[in-house]
Order: structure tokens, then C-alpha cells, then sequence
């Protein structure tokens, strides 16, 4: 925290602190006082040294050369920082977010006469296997184009001239914390797909929609995170690792760039832009990490894309701002967080949605958070405050994580408020069962929590026949349908056509057994069923069909000969 | 250099100097006392009208009488590569009567952030020996992993054992261990450096010792001092360094004590808002660089206060470590050393370092499948608690006995019983496996029971004729 006199300033403008020139932000004026975070260690600086303001707020650089890119909090490049500074990030340095040097081939999709407006698509740039629709700045008023240029280009030349003298490039700044503009948002009635079980079966997430993680640690809540950005069906990945360990952070960026896209065969990174602030980076740059990450969201959603964004996690963020207020000496509110701390979190989560963009096109940024609630205590501010404005909650568990149940997502406390508006896209495009299935085995889950406790009471012998029947489902339901692993090749992704196939055995075993049981059938034999043992198989089974026939085939042969004893 | 008269405050450890020249933050103080007697310090806070140090040793002494030179410069570590086999006082001085050390450089004490894009993915097993620890909390290089302990429990022989222990199976590289002492009693400094002698550990050794009855603000400095001792190491003499920080509990309450001198606005229970930053400007420097031979391996240790694992110490150490290793005083009071906790204890990266070609195949499942038995085993305590024994099914009974059997077999080894993680851990935890129904063994895919369970290998070795066939091949492979 530096304080600076007579500078002319306004609040949030950048500035630059010192000999060194380290950058920084207004966070407070005090009559000629300017009370400065600066994004760097400001060990050694001294009282008198000049402080410089840019008249700018923070912005992001947006154009081609997004993705594939490593940032810190500020946008600034981390392959870049190396190059410059070595193996430890030491202070004073800047790089520019995108390459200034790099030529991309611009095709215009717009020509000379054609009226433009805010937010319209001008042209193309292929800039991996996704094409880097380029856009007038949505700040600009537009008007008709005079010249549109075709060829080869850094981000900095003039690709369009408007008759009133507009140059276009293809970059545009973009101030972090001001949401960029859209014509409406829709309402978010398509899922996000994920490939994991839990999630799309049980607890969906629409495209557009917000969901927090929260997880006390050790409960596999970045793996959780790691496979949505791996396999969810967005076009675009953002993933925030705000405040988070170097080494886990380093498994992300050596994983991501070695990950192929199960949809085209090209690496994932390629779709992805990741910003990495760890732990001990400066905590200004901390707080600013997860802006800079929406602002870049917003961007691709603006072209037309499916972007899910992933924050990780939201509680280092609300602890930034924390410490970063009582630095200030601010009056606390509950658990010394700020008291704006509710406000912050909710412009954040709104930022999320499906949406209509300017260009007319539908886009939408998926907001995932995850939250660190210390001790596992849901009751503190960060995790109360955001499930109030999320519609989708994980609850991760750490009593599941340490009965090696993975994902460790508790089916009990978990929720979905989606569940309504995606009735209707289930009922198309998995299966017109699906909707039914899936309250079933929700109810039997439900069901099975209950007997469990008269189970701890009394012992399982102790229940009605019917009921140990309802457990062995539930179980299987559990061990079968739920627990995935993230690290078998073919577990870690399963489609919805192989979860609706997967929770439909499960259920005609539950079908025959009832009816099996009203035949008079004992217990005992119909939870001995063999061909169940198999289903676990199911999962690690690429083709699974005709192990899942074999099941079908022996079950049928197993209850046809219990019926007939 | 100028030397200022101009203290006007002195609170706790902080001095409080007015009217100075253009002072820098962070840097250094001398304070020189009436009879000549310098004190060092740092400055905390700094504006045109008034200076803020805090004084790392005792303000006793400094009066408005004193004197205060600012250095000029941020505090820097002397490092050189005969630091190894020498003791040194918590901030740095020699204290096994050796002479100073003679600087091959000189390092700023901050340490900056390694950049994550430099950094590379830790991915090698150390083998501990300690089954806990090696079988199900495996311990990579480049990892950070904390010992959540309470006070009276053996934490510190675990820590020793594993600084005798731990190694990387078949690897001749260079190792060194650096030792950070804070706040810790004379009794325990004497079993550190007996031990460190009594294993000649002493030699590829850093020690850093600040002992309990030394200035509480020098703990600040003490770790920082030890891993930039250790990142020059690591990162410029090629050495895979083990750190073990002890006591991070007493670090904190130093922090506490500085923040409530400074009358900052306290955060949870007191501690400093900004802790979680100090923190991970700690547990962070640990970690491996691309292109670099040597790695940093931090194991910290730290007592819960009140054994509550929800204190902020241990909880923001959780957040900013790649896992913890909990020691529990229910499996002490049972008589059981080392007493780990398996089911809250965690190894973030194990999954990086363990596996076919690093430890073996079946490593993970077997893992899963005690933490799994093991889980059950000890809910159904509660159960038996309330309904008895004789109400149990044969398969819960079974469980039961498994978590018994876990924690006197797998849990308990010996001070000084080194476990290779292949012969002794995993085939140990098969053997402990195979008393329960093979059909119970739900997370390990039939493949690898048919090739490691005892009875298919029993039923092999016989087929073979030769008695012990998979075993030893199982090593040769592996070397």
C-alpha cells in the first residue's frame, strides 16, 4: 500500500509506483492523499519517489492471440515473464497481453458501404481450430465502412476505416471491472454437458448458469474442476487459478497443453486461456485475476461462443479483498471480510449468462466458482453469500473423499434450480424417460439416507424385506451410477446416451426385484443377484453394449430361475 | 552513515523514528544502544514524518537515547556451499562456534515467486518408509507437505524418521536436508541435533535453530532465512533439499504478536488478515524448476491448538499445502507409533508420483481400497459402541477386524523400520486385504487381483514351482 500527494488521479486509474515503475491501482482518495495497491513487492521503496498515473483503468487487451495463453492476474504473459525475468517473477517488469509483433490473416466478412454498428463481426481469423471473430469495440458508435483491408496483420495495424475516419484493429482494450455490453439475456434453458455423472444426471448446469464448488480441502475439489474444463461442452475455457498452489497450478499448465479435445483431436489448449496467480503472487494482482478472466469470457461469449469460466476459488479472492481492506483500515463486517464483500461476489456471478449479443448471435459464459469454506464450515460469509446468488450448488464431502468415493459430491445436499427449465431439453434429446428415471433414483438416494440411520440404530437384519432391497439399489445407484473416475480413459467421460443406459439397468434391476419380491422370492437371493456384479464394469468398458446385454441377458436368466425355485 | 536520535516511541518490539531522510520499506536497522550494543531490525512502515522498525531481538535496552542507522538495504542471506554440515542461530549467526560464513552470494530473504509457467510438475516418489505415508499419502519431490500435529504427540521423531529415511529408490543424486527450528524447547533442539549426529546426517545438513527462550519476532525471519538457504541449493548447486519447518504453530503466534504491536485490525481469533499471504510466501517456495537438476521438499509441522484441525493455522495451511499428514492422539493413546491418521491425512500430488513405472500398478487401488476398508471399518466402531459385537453381519465383522488389524499391522512400524514401498507397503497392504471377501474388494479391477492378490499369487508360485517367482521378478523390474 502506497499513498501518494499532489497527483492528479481517479479511482481505480493505473498507476506507476517509483524508480521501478511498479504498476498499481487507486483503491481510495483522501483528500490529496491517493491511497495506491500496487500489484507488486514494494520492498525498498522510499517516500519522495514519483508516482506516475496512466489516466487508465485496468483493462485487458482482447484479440487474436487469446488462446493458448498463460497469464497472471494482470494479463501479463507468463512464457513472456520467463523469457524476460528468468524462473522467479521478479517486479518492474510489464509485457503486453497479446503478441504486438505477431501477423494474423484477417478475412473480412464485412466490405467497404456496409453500416456497422457496436459489437458487429467485421471479419475472421482462423487463430487455432476456433476462428477469432474480430468485432468493433462495443464503445464505438460504428457507422459505414470506407475501407476493409485483407492480408496479414499485427493486432495494432488498421484492418477497417469507417467514413467518419474510425480506424479499426484488430484489439480492443477493455477496462476489467465494467461488464461489457449485450442486446438481452435469454433465459438458460440448455444444458452444459460435462460428461460427469453426478453432474449431468443429477445436478445439471445450463449454459449460461452459475454453480460454486465449495469442498473443505482434501475432498477433490480441483480434480472436480479439472474435469469439468477438460470435458463440459463449451467452446471456449477460461480457468482462473486464483490464489492457488504453484504445483497444482503446474499440473493444470503442463496437463492443458498435452490434453486433446475428445471433439476435434486437437489439444485442448487451444480452446483454453488460463490465469495462473498463485498463492504468494502479490494480492493485488489476486483480486484483479478474476476480472481479468470475465472480461476475456465475455469477449468470446460476444462472438457468438459457449464460454465456461472457472474460478478457482472465489474464497482466495474474497480473502484478497480482505486483507486488502484491512490494510486500508476499512470497518469490517462479519468475519473481518469487507462489508461490499456480498456486492462484489454478486456483480461477479451476474456477469454470467446466456445471452444475445450485439452481433445478434447467441453467446453465453458459464460461471463455475469454487469456494474453501475454512474448517467446512458453510455458515461463513463467502460461502453464504454465494449460494445465494448461484442456482446450481456441488456439495463436496469430505467424509465421501476419505471412503475414496470420487467425485466426492454429496447427492443429499447438492441442488440444481435448473432442473425445471432443462425438463424440456432432456425430454428431446436424452431419452422422454430420462426426467422420471432421474427422480427415481434421487428418491431412492433420499429413501436410503433415511434407513440408514434406523440401520446404525438397529442393524441391517433388523429392516422389512422391501427396504433391503431399496438399500442394495441405492448402492448400486452410489458405487455404479455415482463414483466416477476421473483417471480411468474411459470413465473420465460419459455421454448422456451412456448415463441414461447406465441408470436404466440399474433400474430394471430394482423392477425385477420388486417383482420378484411380490412373487415371494426371499431377500437374500434377489440382493445375491450375479449379473449386477458386472455393472460396475460397465463404466470402464468402451463399447459397453454388449457387456450390458450380457448383464440384461444373465439377470433375466438369474430372476426367471429364482421366480421358478 | 547517519545516524538518527529521534526515536519517539517504543511499543512491544516496534520503535517508532521521526523526522528521517527518504527510508525505504523492508530495510534494514541497527539500533545502537547507550553502551554500544547494536539490535537489528526492519522497517515496517514508512512516511515522510515517521518510521516504524520492528526490532528482531528484545527492545530492552533501546531507550530515546539510542541511536537507529538505516542500512539501505533489504535483509540478504549469506549463502556459500560450506553452509552444509554448520548451526546456525535463528537469524543466521553461527552458532556451532565455526567461523562466519564466507558468501559465495548474497540473497534478498523475500524470495520471489517461482513463475508457475517455470515451474515443473513434481512427479517423483520419495520413499519415507513409513507405510502411512509411502502406501496411502505418497510424498513427491518438490511437494509441500505439513504434519497437522497436537502438542505431546511423537511429531517430531516422525519427522526425523523421515529425514533419515527418505529417498528416492535407486537415485545417487545429491541430497541436503535444511532444518528450520522456531520457538522450539532446548530438550527438542538436543533431540534434533543428537540424532542429526548420531545418523551423520549433520554433514549434508543447514540447521537453523531459534529456540523458544529467543526473540519471538526472529521466527519471522528463521524460515525465510532457511529456504532461501535452500532454494540456492536446489537451484544453483543442483541438491534435492528437504526442508522441515518446526514449529509453524509458534511462527503464527509470532506474526499475531507483531500485528497486535502494530494495533492492525485483527482478523479470525486474532490472527493477521493478511496471514494466508504470509503463509504462501512460506509453504510456496517448495517446488521443482524446468531445466533445473536440484527440487525444494518442504515438511512442515505444525501443533493444533487444541488439537482443532478448524484453527486458522492449520486450516490456512491446508489451503496453501499439497496435502497434510494428520497425527492423532487416539491412535497414540493406543500405543501405536507413528499415530497417522489415514482418513484425514492426504497427499495432494500423490497420484503424480505413484503408478507402474514409479512405484507399481496396482499402488493406487490397493490405496483406495484400505482408506475404503479402513473407513468402514472404524464407522462400525460407532455401531458396535451402541449394539455389540454379536449384532454384526459375518461382512461387517470382517470390516471390523480389518480396521483393526490396519492400524496394528500397516499403521504401526518401528523408529527405525524402513519400508520399501513394493515388498514391505503394498504387499503388506494385499495381506491385510485378503481377509476380506475378495467380492468386497469393489475398487480394485479383477486384473490386478488375479495378478497381486496373495492367493492367485500363492496359486501361481505353485503352478510355477518356484516359491517366490512374482515377487522377486516384481523386483527385478522395478530397479
Amino acid at each position: 500500500m502506497v499513498t501518494a500527494v499532489d497527483l492528479d488521479a481517479h479511482m481505480y486509474d493505473v498507476v506507476k509506483v517509483g524508480h521501478e515503475q511498479l504498476m498499481g491501482e487507486v483503491i481510495k482518495i483522501q483528500g490529496e492523499n491517493i491511497i495506491i495497491q500496487v500489484y507488486e513487492d514494494t520492498a525498498g521503496i522510499r517516500p519522495g519517489e514519483p508516482v506516475e498515473n496512466t489516466g487508465l483503468s485496468l483493462a485487458v487487451e482482447l484479440g487474436p492471440g487469446l488462446l493458448t495463453s498463460i497469464y497472471d492476474g494482470i494479463q501479463r504473459p507468463l512464457e513472456v515473464l520467463v523469457e524476460k525475468m528468468g524462473d522467479f517473477i521478479e517486479r518492474g517488469v510489464t509485457a503486453p497481453g497479446l503478441s504486438h509483433e505477431k501477423k494474423w490473416e484477417f478475412v473480412p466478412v464485412k466490405k467497404a458501404g456496409d453500416t456497422v454498428g457496436p459489437g458487429t463481426i467485421i471479419g475472421e481469423v482462423q487463430e487455432t481450430n476456433i476462428v477469432h471473430r474480430i468485432m468493433v469495440p462495443p464503445n464505438l458508435k460504428g457507422g459505414v465502412i470506407r475501407e476493409i483491408r485483407t492480408g496479414s496483420f499485427t493486432v495494432e495495424e488498421t484492418v477497417c476505416v469507417l467514413e467518419d475516419g474510425t480506424e479499426l484493429t484488430m484489439m480492443q482494450k477493455w477496462p476489467v471491472r465494467v461488464p461489457r455490453p449485450v442486446t438481452e439475456k435469454k433465459n438458460p434453458d440448455i444444458p452444459l454437458i460435462t460428461g460427469q455423472r453426478i453432474l449431468d444426471g443429477l445436478f445439471p448446469i445450463a449454459k449460461g448458469g452459475t454453480a460454486a464448488i465449495p469442498g473443505p480441502f482434501g475432498s477433490g475439489k480441483t480434480v472436480t474442476q479439472q474435469a469439468l474444463a477438460k470435458w463440459s461442452d463449451a467452446e471456449i475455457v477460461v480457468y482462473i487459478g486464483c490464489g492457488e498452489r504453484g504445483n497444482e497450478m503446474t499440473e493444470v499448465l503442463t496437463e492443458f497443453p498435452e490434453l486433446e479435445d475428445p471433439r476435434t483431436g486437437k489439444p485442448l489448449m487451444e480452446r483454453t486461456v488460463l490465469i495462473a496467480n498463485t498463492s504468494n503472487m502479490p494480492v493485488a494482482a489476486r483480486e484483479a485475476s478474476v476480472y481479468t478472466g470475465i472480461t476475456i469470457a465475455e469477449y468470446f461469449r460476444d462472438m457468438g461462443y459457449d464460454v465456461s469460466l472457472m474460478a478457482d476459488s472465489t474464497s482466495r479472492w474474497a480473502e484478497a479483498m480482505r486483507e486488502i481492506s484491512s490494510r486500508l483500515e476499512e470497518m469490517p463486517g462479519e468475519e473481518g471480510y469487507p462489508a461490499y464483500l456480498a456486492a462484489r461476489l454478486s456483480e461477479f456471478y451476474e456477469r454470467a449468462g446466456r445471452v444475445e449479443t450485439l452481433n445478434q448471435d447467441m453467446g453465453s459464459v458459464t460461471v463455475i466458482g469454487a469456494v474453501s469454506p475454512p474448517g467446512g464450515d458453510f455458515s461463513e460469509p463467502v460461502t453464504q453469500n454465494t449460494l445465494r446468488i448461484v442456482k446450481v450448488f456441488w456439495a463436496l464431502d469430505a467424509k465421501l473423499a476419505q471412503r475414496r468415493h470420487f467425485p466426492a459430491i454429496n447427492w443429499l445436499n447438492s441442488y440444481s434450480l435448473y432442473l425445471d427449465s432443462l425438463h424440456d431439453w432432456y425430454d428431446e434429446n436424452v431419452n422422454p424417460e430420462w426426467n422420471r428415471i432421474r427422480a427415481w433414483a434421487m428418491e431412492v438416494l433420499q429413501k436410503e439416507s433415511e434407513l440408514q440411520e434406523i440401520v446404525q440404530l438397529v442393524g441391517s437384519d433388523a429392516l422389512p424385506e422391501e427396504e433391503q432391497v431399496t438399500i442394495e439399489v441405492a448402492r448400486l445407484i452410489r458405487e455404479v451410477f455415482l463414483q466416477q473416475n476421473a483417471f480411468d480413459p474411459v470413465d473420465t467421460y460419459c455421454s448422456m446416451a451412456k448415463q441414461y443406459d447406465m441408470l436404466k439397468a440399474i433400474k430394471t434391476y430394482a423392477d425385477r426385484a420388486s417383482a420378484a419380491q411380490r412373487a415371494g422370492v426371499l431377500t437374500s437371493q434377489i440382493v445375491a443377484i450375479k449379473a449386477k456384479n458386472d455393472l460396475p464394469q460397465v463404466k470402464f468398458e468402451k463399447d459397453y453394449n454388449v457387456l450390458l446385454e450380457k448383464i440384461y441377458a444373465q439377470m433375466e436368466a438369474e430372476f426367471t430361475a429364482l421366480k421358478e425355485a | 552513515m547517519k545516524e538518527y536520535r529521534t526515536i519517539s516511541q517504543i511499543a512491544g518490539p516496534l520503535v517508532f523514528v521521526e523526522k528521517t531522510e527518504p527510508v525505504g520499506y523492508n530495510e534494514l536497522v541497527n539500533i545502537v544502544q547507550a553502551d554500544g550494543t547494536i539490535k537489528r531490525g526492519q522497517v515496517l512502515d514508512t512516511s515522510d514524518e515517521l518510521v516504524v522498525v520492528q526490532c528482531f531481538e528484545t527492545t530492552a535496552g533501546i531507550g530515546r537515547d539510542s541511536g537507529v542507522r538505516f542500512l539501505g538495504e533489504t535483509i540478504k542471506m549469506p549463502v556459500g556451499r560450506q553452509m552444509l554440515g554448520r548451526i546456525l542461530s535463528g537469524s543466521g549467526k553461527p552458532k556451532d562456534g565455526g567461523p562466519e560464513i564466507v558468501p559465495e552470494k548474497r540473497l534478498d530473504i523475500g524470495g520471489a515467486a517461482i513463475n508457475p509457467y517455470a515451474r515443473d510438475t513434481p512427479r517423483q516418489f520419495i520413499q519415507t518408509g513409513i507405510s502411512t505415508i509411502d502406501g496411502t499419502n505418497t510424498l513427491v519431490r518438490g511437494q509441500k507437505l505439513p504434519i497437522f500435529s497436537g502438542s505431546g504427540l511423537p511429531h517430531n521423531e516422525i519427522a526425523l524418521q523421515i529425514a533419515r529415511q527418505a529417498k528416492v529408490p535407486g537415485s545417487t543424486e545429491e541430497f541436503a536436508v535444511v532444518f528450520a527450528a522456531m520457538g522450539i524447547t532446548k530438550e527438542e533442539e538436543n533431540q534434533f541435533m543428537q540424532d542429526f549426529e548420531r545418523t551423520g546426517a549433520l554433514e549434508h545438513a543447514v540447521v537453523f535453530l531459534n529456540l523458544a527462550d529467543d526473540p519471538a519476532v526472529e521466527r519471522i525471519v528463521t524460515p525465510r532465512l532457511a529456504l532461501t538457504t535452500a532454494e540456492y541449493l536446489a537451484f544453483e548447486l543442483d541438491y534435492h533439499v528437504l526442508v522441515i519447518l518446526t514449529d509453524m504453530t509458534n511462527y503464527c503466534e509470532a506474526l499475531r504478536q507483531i500485528g497486535a504491536a502494530r494495533e492492525e485490525v485483527p482478523g479470525r481469533r486474532g490472527y493477521p488478515g493478511y496471514m494466508y499471504t504470509d503463509l504462501a510466501s512460506i509453504y510456496e517456495r517448495a517446488g521443482i524448476i524446468k531445466g533445473k537438476k536440484g527440487s525444494v521438499t518442504q515438511f512442515s509441522i505444525l501443533t493444533m491448538p487444541g488439537d482443532d484441525i478448524t484453527h486458522p493455522i492449520p486450516d490456512l495451511s491446508g489451503y496453501i499445502t499439497e496435502g497434510q499428514i494428520v497425527v492423532s492422539r487416539e491412535l497414540h493413546r493406543k500405543g501405536i507409533y507413528p499415530p497417522i491418521n489415514v482418513l484425514p491425512s492426504l497427499s495432494r500430488l500423490m497420484n503424480l508420483g505413484i503408478g507402474e513405472k514409479m512405484t507399481r500398478e496396482d499402488h493406487k487401488k490397493v490405496s483406495d481400497q484400505l482408506y475404503a476398508g479402513y473407513a468402514e471399518g472404524v464407522d462400525l466402531r460407532g455401531l458396535v459402541a451402541i449394539v455389540g459385537k454379536d449384532a454384526l453381519s459375518e461382512r461387517d465383522r470382517l470390516f471390523l477386524e480389518f480396521a483393526d488389524l490396519f492400524e496394528d499391522r500397516f499403521v504401526r512400524q518401528g523408529h527405525n523400520e524402513d519400508r520399501a514401498i513394493r515388498e514391505d507397503t503394498l504387499d503388506l497392504g494385499w495381506e491385510l486385504l485378503a481377509t476380506l471377501p475378495e467380492e468386497q474388494l469393489v475398487r480394485i479391477d479383477r486384473e490386478m487381483i488375479q495378478k497381486f492378490h496373495p492367493r492367485y499369487r500363492k496359486k501361481a508360485a505353485e503352478e510355477s514351482g518356484t516359491s517366490s517367482a512374482t515377487a522377486s521378478d516384481l523386483r527385478s523390474e522395478s530397479m
